[in-house]
């Protein structure tokens, strides 16, 4: 098989702890770390344990990401293993693919969403397809890197979020972390996950929000949701930056209203137990995402959760999304992004019904 | 049998204008007339004006992110002076805005686009230009079809686009430059080669000695230019033109110019970059040449200089009060461009503000729903 490391020659993964973490500055110690910093300490440690792991993209090299979320590694690892390369996504994607066959361990970033537009066919009709039209000989363990979502005042095709659009690629799986640690531990899963994995960071929270982050080697399972917050009215489900807006429409509800709030974590696969268990339980549920309405995770939820939950629905489940319109320039961004009084707006009225 | 050689190529670069301010009489014959060299500088002196303006709008709060043009202005200046205005059609980048100035587009339109509002991508009846390209090399191919589309009516009008050396890394660079050339469209390809795609220096970017060099690969009438110079920008877009005009179908012009300023107003190119080399293209400043010529021959000093700085100011200031005085636009602006006819779905959310069916449906909300009744 071609993609055994062992017939290109290339070193088997060490198993040791790294023996020169990344260190931390007295501000990440004494503050927390932020997403960036958490996902810069995940690539160095992975680099540093993996001798197959290389990061490539445009700008990712000397510059460190135009969000600063690879910086410091070229100094480190060479130009080799963070290799900064031509500015083209479809020839970034497809040559990931081809290292990925070659049995490394590709990290290619896409520098924003909207740019996955040219890398779309490499990721979808070939990275996602290889392990079943080779019936598992030939398959690709890449994890693509891509800051997500709006809300930074930036250009066009810099704030969108298409993520249902890969979770709903057979063959892809699908994380969007929101917390530094999710973050850190979640993209160890994903360097090591057989499989392609589209990892979207919410550059929102890339440095809006910080958290201790244990120091040391650990994976959180893909597929696997976090519940927040525990209740036992009304089951909020969200992921990405919005579970920022969804905590803050927490705090604006009456206090005799009990919310469960779950963070996906990872949207492909999706965790059915933990949104089964929390909606049989509350009877009512409200879904939020950042993207347009039609056809997002959002509606995949809610038809979940009607399968799964029928008879102990005390309300429709609702959906407070994006519109169904283009992500407008910034001016009316916040105007189109979801916020808590919307949120709360909405789970006052399923509260109502 | 022996080797033969089948293909042989060579790239010429063209400099009329030095950086001391010195003319190639020879080659800039038929070209650009006092007048015309002295209005184009003056319109220079303006746009830099409002780039530097523009700088300080993003630092002060008052504009989102800005790709500063400083130091590429002959490029668009010298090219969108040889295209027909109101007759041939640009497809920008986004570090073209003087070309945009000069086909007819108000200034204040950069500005809005940059402040976060789409209506500074709405240009007005009768100016031809796509608005600028924020993803890299897509427009290219939107080139070749607006010239196809000449061709295809046989009218003599010419589409030119503009992009950077980066960009002639993306596939559809390449897909445009065979679909233009394969099908002979009136259309000029015009490289901004600034040396950097964000951090990226053009060596790294490709290994080709010269851009101009992959439009051979197409069989396309190829020239580098010294980018800086406006009068080698000027001949050699016009040239293209006329030769598309005509019928020669396209051309590719690789422009050697040079970002002064970092990639972004979100850029630090500090964190990459030489000073040194900075330091060295800021004596080729395409204004710092052409104001030495024009000294030169008697027809600009000091006291003009700054009369016409003065009156930059004034233009500059007066953009940027058009600009912020454009209110923010209404709600129903998000929905109403989505489709020529808005869907029912849409009219509900433009209606509402609101996903969720519960606030959309009062019949659901409230009372009379019969599960509550």
């Amino acid at each position: 098989m071609i993609n055994k490391p062992d017939s290109f020659g290339i070193a088997k993964s060490k198993s040791t702890q790294p023996e020169l973490p990344m260190p931390r500055t007295p501000m990440m110690i004494e503050k927390g770390l932020t997403l960036v910093d958490a996902i810069n300490e995940a690539l160095y440690q992975e680099l540093e344990r993996d001798p197959r792991v290389v990061l490539l993209g445009e700008d990712v090299g000397l510059n460190g990401g135009v969000f600063r979320v690879t910086d410091g590694l070229q100094k480190v690892f060479g130009p080799d293993r963070v290799a900064d390369t031509p500015l083209a996504e479809s020839g970034i994607m497809g040559t990931a693919i081809g290292l990925a066959m070659a049995g490394m361990r590709p990290i290619p970033e896409i520098q924003f969403e909207g740019f996955l537009g040219p890398a779309y066919d490499q990721l979808c009709n070939h990275a996602a397809r290889y392990r079943t039209r080779t019936r598992g000989a030939i398959t690709i363990p890449l994890t693509v890197r891509v800051p997500w979502g709006g809300g930074i005042h930036a250009p066009e095709l810099h704030s969108d979020s298409p993520e249902a659009i890969y979770a709903h690629t057979p063959g892809l799986k699908v994380v969007c972390p929101s917390t530094p640690s999710d973050a850190k531990g979640l993209l160890l899963s994903a360097i090591r996950d057989p499989d392609p994995v589209v990892f979207f960071e919410p550059k929102r929270v890339y440095r809006s929000y910080r958290e201790q982050v244990p120091e040391g080697d650990y994976t959180i399972p893909i597929g696997q949701a976090k519940v927040v917050q525990e209740g036992s009215d009304i089951t909020v489900i969200t992921w990405g930056a919005n579970v920022f807006q969804c905590l803050e429409a927490l705090d604006k509800l009456p206090d005799d209203v009990s919310v469960e709030l779950i963070d996906l974590r990872t949207i492909s696969p999706v965790d059915t137990d933990t949104i089964v268990q929390s909606v049989q339980k509350t009877g009512r549920c409200v879904v939020v995402q950042e993207a347009p309405k039609t056809c997002g995770m959002a509606s995949e939820l809610t038809t979940l959760i009607q399968e799964h939950c029928f008879l102990y629905l005390k309300a429709p489940v609702q959906r407070v999304t994006g519109f169904d319109t283009i992500m407008p320039y910034y001016k009316l961004e916040l105007d189109y992004l979801p916020d808590a009084k919307r949120i709360v707006e909405t789970i006052g009225l399923t509260m109502a019904y | 049998m022996p080797i033969k050689t089948v293909y042989t190529a060579q790239i010429d670069h063209l400099q009329i204008l030095d950086e001391n301010g010195v003319l190639d009489e020879k080659l800039a014959k038929d070209t650009l007339s006092d007048e015309q060299v002295r209005y184009l500088y003056e319109f220079m002196i303006t746009c830099r004006a409002l780039d530097e303006v523009a700088f300080k709008l993003q630092r002060s709060g008052r504009m989102g992110t800005y790709p500063q043009n400083k130091g590429q202005e002959a490029n668009a200046i010298g090219s969108g002076f040889a295209a027909k205005k109101g007759v041939d059609f640009l497809v920008p980048c986004y570090r073209e805005n003087a070309a945009l100035f000069l086909h007819g587009l108000p200034m204040h339109y950069i500005l809005l686009h940059w402040m976060g509002d789409e209506r500074g991508n709405q240009i007005p009846e009768g100016v031809n230009m796509t608005p600028l390209s924020i993803p890299i090399g897509t427009q290219m191919l939107h080139a070749t079809g607006i010239a196809w589309a000449f061709k295809l009516r046989k009218e003599a009008r010419v589409a030119i686009t503009y992009f950077g050396d980066g960009a002639t890394s993306e596939g559809d660079f390449h897909e445009a430059m065979n679909f233009a050339s394969t099908l002979q469209v009136p259309c000029v390809f015009y490289c901004q080669n600034n040396q950097w795609a964000i951090s990226v220096p053009r060596e790294n970017q490709m290994n080709s000695e010269t851009v101009a060099q992959k439009a051979i690969a197409y069989g396309m009438p190829t020239i580098q230019v010294d980018g800086n110079d406006l009068f080698a920008v000027y001949k050699a877009t016009r040239d293209a033109i006329e030769r598309a005009r005509a019928g020669g179908g396209p051309s590719f012009i690789e422009a050697v110019t040079y970002r002064l300023a970092d990639h972004t107003t979100a850029d630090d190119a500090r964190r990459y970059r030489d000073p040194n080399e900075v330091e060295a293209w800021m004596g080729k400043d395409p204004i710092i040449r052409l104001r030495k010529y024009l000294e030169g021959k008697g027809l600009w000093n000091a006291e003009l200089q700054a009369a016409h700085e003065e009156k930059s100011r004034a233009i500059v200031a007066e953009v940027i009060k058009t600009a912020e005085g454009i209110a923010k636009p209404s709600t129903d602006d998000i929905f109403d461009y989505t489709y020529a006819t808005l869907t029912p779905n849409l009219e509900v959310q433009r209606r509402t503000m609101r996903t969720a069916s519960l606030a959309q449906d009062p019949q659901q909300a409230g009372l009379n729903n019969p599960v509550n009744a």
